[in-house]
């Protein structure tokens, strides 16, 4: 398991979600864990409460995990798939209020360093509109 | 912590890399910076404004062209050290020639 926090993409499609994984792989490296999920079951646009909990799991790390969403349901699912976690993790996800491609990229140069988990939120946040 | 007060280092270099301070660059840029616990700051003029390096937002929103001579200045542990090194990542053009053909300007 990764001292780094790790990254979970969430996107209504699967594309956006996957391609912004790739960019932080080949930007950032493999230090950092990154996981993705989009898209419903049946293959359509969507985000699944279960697959961003599998995502969560697949990208774990001690140091906690930041979220990255794009639109509404993504970030509603995001959360109710932090709620249903265990107590011990919940407090240690969160969701960025970050684009989310170029927010995946700059949380994990953060986290690559070694940040804690509020830095690599606030970092992201950064790039947001004040 | 240990020694009241840290050194100081100082160095500059011409960024040649085509795109300028362009995405990667300045992921890789911020990366290693933040490998010191030294403050570590870049400018595009000798008397600034300084800009911190370990800052991918503000290293990025510099949007330094391909040209500019970069400036860099870092006080406290390590500084001389994460001088050199940053310097002669900007000299390596940012060991993106050995990844030729993985991608276009990013």
């Amino acid at each position: 398991m990764s001292a780094n926090v790790g990254i979970v993409i969430v996107s209504h499609s699967p594309k956006v979600a996957e391609g912004a994984a790739d960019m932080v792989r080949q930007m950032v490296g493999a230090e950092v864990p990154v996981a993705w999920t989009g898209g419903n079951p049946d293959g359509g646009l969507g985000t699944s409460v279960p697959a961003i909990m599998e995502a969560i799991d697949k990208a774990w790390s001690d140091a906690g995990v930041a979220i990255l969403v794009d639109l509404g349901g993504a970030e509603t699912n995001s959360e109710m798939a932090v709620e249903m976690l265990d107590e011990g993790r919940q407090s240690k996800v969160v969701i960025c209020n970050a684009p989310i491609v170029e927010g995946a990229v700059i949380a994990a140069a953060e986290a690559a360093s070694g940040a804690s988990l509020a830095d690599v939120k606030k970092t992201a946040e950064e790039l947001s509109p004040q | 912590m240990n020694e009241p007060t840290g050194t100081e280092a100082t160095g500059s270099t011409l960024l040649t890399h085509s795109a300028g301070l362009h995405a990667r660059p300045t992921l890789k840029l911020t990366m290693l910076a933040k490998t010191f616990a030294a403050k570590i700051e870049l400018a595009v003029k000798p008397d600034g404004p300084w800009i911190d390096a370990k800052s991918v937002v503000r290293v990025m929103a510099m949007k330094a062209p391909k040209g500019s001579t970069l400036h860099f200045r870092a006080s406290g542990d390590k500084a001389e050290e994460a001088v050199t090194k940053i310097v002669a990542l900007v000299d390596r053009d940012f060991d993106e020639a050995a990844e030729g053909g993985k991608a276009g300007n990013v």
